[in-house]
């Protein structure tokens, strides 16, 4: 019993550790750049939850869509005005504003808003109880997994059956062939941070309903987790995301309920390095040759 | 190859990332001046801490109080001070920054750092230069000793206020040992990337064996980790009835979150660190009830002393003073008392008011917010008792012994 409920608070944090990694993959398959920003976009998107809850008193449900809103204007907002003009620059540069942006959104927030921890309300108490109460299942961790599965068929749908989703892989394959065919690569561009940065809104709603604190720095290890699951799973690849995100999180409880709860980071990094020795494109992450 | 050469680019990067984010690191160090009212008489008193960051919250404290001790001390007979707070985001080389800016601008006492590992790197500066400095909070004996594995070599010129962290883990073994009434089977989360836990956990951990306590379960975790499911199940499943806490609150909170989640009701014991649990917004106080923990200081106190100083901290910054703030309004206080004693004036060379000071820390006795009757010891440390506090319809009660 004891394996299974480390199971699923593993899939429960990895669920996460995914929807972030969606995130940064399907930015990087498109714009080829890798948003560091991401993990401030979450921190942002969580505290104007917390005030939409507790400053404007509005219900939950309602604080999600706010946070998706202002995080997806954010999100296009960060795009616009920092790495639009950087766009022919080389990628050394875009990252390292991808850096700044980062640092200057914690500590906006840590202006704005204080450094000390605010803690998120309690969204959706209470667990099922299966086997005889032998195993309890919390609601949240249900919800949050099966938030993660229905983002991620709603997203493959999207990249495979739309109009848009079909411009987004020509933008991934070649951008210049894009253009040319007639697709607007920025108006793409601009749709995928905005839909990467809603992402972000509904993981740290996620996030911190499950571990309730609130602080300008929340995003960042999360995102730096996710960032890895990204890698780990094949960097550009939506399905890529989903595994590694799930993965990650199963291997980090698992490493720390069965072998050392200080060397938990040091196992998952471990399993990332082998993971890119043996297949350097991560598990689901397409091999590009070079064309010459 | 273009593409996995460029997600390795990114791993490095993020590799750099969390370098710096061990380091506590923010953005660059931007130096923030707040000198009080430029006295020429005045004495000219620095400190540095994280005024933005992580740990911005323990910096924001320290800074707050002393400019409340500051004023109070301005307005009476003897010294005065002017007060200058440098920002060193608790990352030991820009501590370092720090202590030059302060130096240029003239320091001639000092608060030091308020966080343990921007202490230690600054600590031989003050012994090379030989200005005096009191921390209110940079608790590990690396602050004070050049060799803090064997308690050798003190600085001489750098003071705590605060206790040492071993002191903590001995102060918290012994009184578990003679509080069986609170449980005997005792489980530790703590964490591993930390000055302040690390210390008082080793200690903790020698004392608790030398002593016979019985620890069952012991896990760890990292400032990265938002998840402390497991390590909660462990001690849990352990059959711990005490789960003994010393860490920060900030994560203590989550640790209290998840015990609750999981129906798990131990006895939960902090230290010092676990202050300023009942303040942080939105906090559902009563999963903190019955927490024990060893302070030196409570808000909640009675005396005159603290009530004046917490109505006044509440009323310019709106929140409840916490130990580190408490440990900076007695440092000023404390630095006072010396320089009164010892005839300091602002015009007297930086080494004489050392020496002066030196002399003074380590012969008068100090009574203040965070203790009474305090004196020092030679090497710098402390010595006040800590106080056991439980908390009880969400506020903080003494404990008599």
């Amino acid at each position: 019993m004891a394996f299974l409920s480390y199971l699923i608070s593993g899939l429960g944090l990895g669920s996460v550790y995914a929807i972030i990694a969606l995130g940064y993959s399907m930015v990087y398959g498109i714009a080829k750049m890798l948003n560091f920003a991401h993990g401030d976009v979450i921190m942002v998107g969580a505290y104007v939850s917390f005030f939409a809850m507790t400053v404007a008193g509005v219900p939950f449900a309602v604080s999600v869509p706010a946070a998706v809103l202002v995080c997806t204007l954010l999100g296009m907002t960060v795009e616009r005005l920092a790495y639009k003009p950087l766009r022919q620059a080389s990628s050394l540069a875009v990252l390292i504003t991808a850096i700044g942006v980062s640092y200057f959104l914690q500590n906006g927030a840590q202006l704005l808003w204080g450094s000390d921890t605010k803690i998120y309300p309690t969204i959706l108490p209470g667990a099922v109880s299966l086997f005889g109460g032998q195993l309890s299942v919390s609601y949240l961790t249900i919800v949050t997994i099966l938030t993660c599965i229905l983002i991620m068929v709603c997203l493959m749908l999207f990249i495979n059956k739309t109009r848009t989703g079909k411009a987004m892989r020509a933008c991934s394959e070649d951008k210049g062939a894009a253009t040319l065919m007639g697709i607007n690569v920025n108006k793409i561009i601009s749709i995928t941070f905005a839909i990467g940065s809603g992402l972000a809104a509904i993981a740290a709603v996620l996030l911190c309903a499950t571990y309730p604190s609130v602080y300008p720095t929340l995003g960042s290890m999360p995102g730096i987790r996710a960032f890895t699951a990204a890698v780990f799973g094949g960097i550009g690849s939506i399905p890529g995301a989903f595994l590694g995100g799930l993965l990650l999180g199963v291997i980090e409880t698992f490493a720390k309920a069965y072998i050392s709860t200080q060397l938990s980071d040091a196992i998952v990094f471990a399993v990332l390095i082998i993971v890119l020795l043996i297949k350097p494109t991560g598990l689901l992450g397409h091999k590009i040759s070079e064309k010459v | 190859m273009k593409f996995s050469k460029f997600a390795k680019g990114g791993l490095a990067a993020v590799m750099a990332m969390g370098m710096m984010a061990c380091s506590n690191g923010g953005a660059s160090g931007t130096a923030s001046t707040t000198p009080a009212e430029g006295d020429a008489a005045a004495i000219k008193l620095g400190f540095s801490g994280p005024l933005t960051g992580d740990a911005s919250v323990y910096g924001l404290a320290v800074q707050h109080a002393a400019e409340i001790a500051v004023e109070e001390v301005n307005a009476m007979d003897g010294v005065k001070f002017s007060l200058n707070a440098q920002d060193d985001q608790a990352d030991p080389e820009k501590a370092v920054s720090a202590y030059n800016a302060l130096m240029d601008w003239g320091m001639q006492v000092a608060m030091l750092t308020v966080t343990s590992g921007a202490g230690q790197a600054v600590a031989p500066y003050y012994q090379k230069d030989n200005v005096f400095g009191l921390t209110p909070s940079a608790s590990s004996t690396g602050v004070i000793y050049a060799d803090a594995e064997n308690n050798a070599n003190p600085f001489g010129t750098v003071f705590q206020m605060c206790f040492t962290d071993p002191n903590q883990g001995t102060a918290s073994a012994d009184y578990l040992k003679e509080h069986t009434e609170l449980g005997t089977k005792i489980a530790v989360i703590y964490r591993s990337d930390d000055n302040y836990s690390t210390g008082i956990y080793n200690t903790f951990m020698a004392e608790a064996k030398a002593k016979g306590l019985d620890v069952v379960s012991d896990a760890a975790f990292v400032n990265s980790d938002t998840d402390y499911s497991v390590q909660v199940k462990q001690a849990a499943d352990a059959g711990a009835d005490i789960l003994f806490l010393p860490i920060y609150y900030q994560p203590a909170s989550q640790i209290l979150v998840e015990a609750n989640k999981q129906g798990y009701k131990p006895t939960f014991f902090g230290c010092d660190g676990m202050d300023g649990i009942l303040s942080l917004e939105n906090f559902d106080t009563s999963l903190a009830e019955g927490l024990y923990m060893l302070t030196p200081f409570s808000a909640d106190a009675a005396d005159e002393k603290t009530k004046n100083f917490v109505a006044k901290y509440q009323e310019k910054y709106g929140e409840v003073p916490n130990q580190f703030a408490a440990d900076a309004y007695d440092c000023v206080y404390a630095l006072k008392q010396a320089c009164d004693a010892a005839g300091v004036t602002a015009d007297m060379s930086a080494a004489d008011i050392t020496s002066a000071m030196v002399s003074q820390f380590t012969s008068m006795t100090f009574d203040g917010i965070t203790g009474t009757s305090m004196t020092w010891s030679k090497t710098g440390e402390v010595s006040k008792d800590p106080k056991a506090v439980v908390i009880q319809n969400g506020v903080y009660v003494s404990v008599a012994d």
